[in-house]
């Protein structure tokens, strides 16, 4: 059943009607309590491994944290820096091993490349029916956790006024400011950085060409800062405008207010370009019971606004929205919430078509 | 006399010999594990896919993307090897100079063997703080009517990655041929003077075809050491200037793309090109080698 999985229409990302569906459908999920026995299971089971979560990104530390305190399963999360590829590698290398990871939080082709390989274990939370329908997968072997939009993270101590759009980048007051976090070759947010730039600059979900146009312009022109930016490079002000996730823009500004002002933009010439990534549980999972706790608690609305406190949305954002069991004073902290019920989201053939177009065409063509 | 003489030796070549193999095997069992067992795997991997046997992924070697990335490295690898050879060769022969201080020269060793070592993010982080588009020298030199970045000059491109690279090369270098330069006997210099040699002659018939295979050997360590180096242009040009290095990590442990066997299959290229350069270095060493055999 898992090798007949194909990725097609089902996945296409629609989050605003995704939104308004799930908001339909009876927003009970989040009363469901978890069963005492799942509890009492993953207890027993003592122990359980995470991968791959930094403390700083979408709030993991204090989702750890407050996991630990309340259920008393230590937690042992390996390897916070990994990446999604990472993630899997470690599933199956590690395939038998007490030490194996138990859940996993990887991008949407990676989710559904495990699933394809057989590397997950199908689970479905209590709020699952409050998880728009785009946003999981039908059989429980993956679900979206969070998800976040393209934006600009302008340190206004060097760049002075904060870019509003994409053709704002150009200009010359952005000379050699404007850095990715990394090769879009390789780092998600990058990649998804030149994905926002085509779609405000005539390219489309399916033609990502614009964008490496854009980029290359901008090279062309000494705005680009090819060097991959970091947290600290944009505090210290070296890449003083980082394409990235506006959870990590805006986290980032939080951690940094003493220092230094972050703004976070979302692009305005475009609609916004969004990506979310997922959870799902180790097929070998060591610890079986922790790992569904674990997806719980996560999914339930405690779990859910720890994202929102680290700026991510979570999947059952709407439908918490529409139940309002989102605090205001935590609505209020966040950015206008117009472009996050616009934004765009890939398919997982749009994105291969892409990666493709990259592949061929990014070194050739961005030059600084 | 003579038949009386002849076992001792043999004797310690047979004890010679099962000492030595005492002594290598768990060298040999070492090598077999990190090094021959990955690059047997490396090769199943860059052949097998789904059904079998294919060639597909080796074939994607000659795609223009990878093309492009090999040759960047090989011209970076190249260059910046060539760089460390001259001026390392040159600062260790000038520091091994009779006339020069005392200090300097453990001064120089000293700070060659932490420079050597002195490599990845924060070497590129190191060159970005001082000579970045924002870099303290760059802004100093810009103080003073020089504007680096305007007239060409950038960190993040082959020739920035040479510089950044001389950075660990030169001191390598120095570190590697100092013993070689030290076995320099004074005495030839003093018997090719006193046949009427210029200090030209010395060099062209004595000094450099002495040095030559250590040369040569020193050319091949930091080729490949420059070959393999991966965070600091990553850290530097992030992709920009493609290196296979870089390439590899990104269909291998990227977040956006993953294909296992088109890294094995770039891997595969990478010893291919160092293999290649070990055999111009065997074929070089052995007509230069020919006259140095006792």
């Amino acid at each position: 059943m898992v090798g007949d999985f194909t990725p097609d229409r089902r996945t296409v990302l629609k989050l605003a009607a995704a939104g308004t569906a799930a908001a339909l459908a009876p927003a009970t999920g989040h009363a469901v309590g978890i069963s005492p026995a799942l509890i009492k299971g993953a207890k027993h089971e003592g122990g359980l491994n995470t991968i791959a979560l930094p403390p700083d990104w979408a709030n993991y530390g204090e989702i750890i944290s407050t996991f630990e305190k309340k259920y008393g399963i230590p937690i042992k999360n390996a390897a916070p820096d990994d990446t999604s590829a990472e993630e899997l590698q470690s599933i199956r290398s590690m395939r038998g091993q007490s030490r194996g990871p138990d859940v996993v939080d990887v991008g949407l082709s990676f989710a559904l490349d495990g699933a394809k390989q057989g590397l997950f274990k199908p689970y479905k939370v209590s709020t699952w029916s409050t998880i728009p329908a785009a946003m999981k997968d039908p059989a429980g072997l993956w679900y979206g956790d969070y998800f976040g939009l393209i934006s600009f993270g302008v340190n206004m101590s060097v760049a002075k006024v904060a870019p509003q759009s994409w053709a704002d980048l150009k200009k010359p007051d952005y000379k050699g400011m404007v850095a990715l976090n990394g090769s879009p070759l390789g780092a998600g947010a990058a990649f998804a950085g030149v994905f926002a730039a085509a779609l405000a600059n005539g390219g489309s979900l399916d033609n990502i060409m614009p964008g490496i146009e854009f980029f290359a312009d901008l090279a062309k022109r000494g705005n680009f800062d090819p060097s991959a930016a970091t947290s600290a490079s944009l505090v210290s002000g070296q890449t003083p405008v980082v394409i990235n996730w506006d959870y990590l823009n805006l986290a980032q500004a939080k951690k940094s207010k003493a220092m230094t002002r972050i703004d976070t933009v979302i692009p305005a010439d475009a609609k916004p370009y969004g990506a979310f990534y997922c959870q799902a549980i180790s097929k070998f999972a060591p610890h079986p019971k922790a790992a569904e706790l674990w997806q719980e608690f996560i999914y339930s609305d405690e779990g859910q606004l720890l994202y929102l406190k680290g700026f991510a949305h979570p999947a059952r954002f709407s439908a918490m929205v529409k139940a309002g069991a989102i605090p205001a004073a935590m609505m209020a902290a966040l950015p206008p919430a117009k472009p996050y019920g616009e934004a765009l989201f890939a398919t997982i053939e749009q994105t291969k078509k892409a990666q493709a177009a990259l592949t061929e065409n990014w070194t050739k063509m961005v030059k600084a | 006399m003579s038949a009386a003489t002849t076992p001792p030796p043999a004797r310690a070549a047979r004890s010679g010999g099962w000492f030595t193999f005492v002594f290598m095997a768990p060298f040999l069992l070492y090598v077999s594990a990190f090094l021959i067992l990955p690059t047997l795997m490396l090769l199943a991997t860059a052949f097998l896919g789904k059904h079998g046997l294919t060639l597909h992924y080796v074939r994607s070697l000659g795609q223009g993307q990878t093309v492009v990335a090999f040759r960047n490295s090989i011209e970076l690898s190249a260059l910046a090897a060539f760089v460390g050879l001259v001026i390392g060769g040159l600062t260790a022969y000038f520091v091994l100079l009779p006339g020069m201080p005392r200090g300097l020269r453990s001064l120089v060793t000293t700070f060659g063997a932490v420079a050597a070592n002195f490599a990845g993010v924060p070497l590129a982080f190191a060159f970005i703080a001082t000579l970045g588009s924002l870099g303290i020298i760059t802004v100093w030199l810009k103080l003073i009517g020089i504007n680096l970045y305007g007239s060409g000059f950038t960190l993040y491109s082959l020739p920035g990655l040479v510089l950044v690279y001389a950075y660990f090369q030169i001191p390598l270098m120095v570190i590697v041929i100092t013993p070689a330069l030290e076995a320099l006997r004074r005495e030839w210099r003093e018997a090719a003077e006193n046949l009427g040699a210029s200090a030209w002659d010395y060099w062209r018939h004595v000094g450099l075809p002495i040095l030559l295979p250590s040369l040569l050997s020193a050319y091949i360590l930091l080729f490949g050491n420059a070959f393999s180096a991966y965070a600091t242009p990553y850290a530097l040009t992030s992709g920009i200037v493609a290196l296979v290095p870089v390439a590899i990590s990104n269909v291998l442990s990227g977040n956006v793309m993953v294909s296992q066997q088109t890294g094995a299959a770039l891997a595969l290229g990478m010893i291919g090109v160092m293999v290649v350069v070990m055999g111009i270095y065997a074929l070089i060493a052995r007509r230069v080698g020919r006259w140095v055999k006792r």
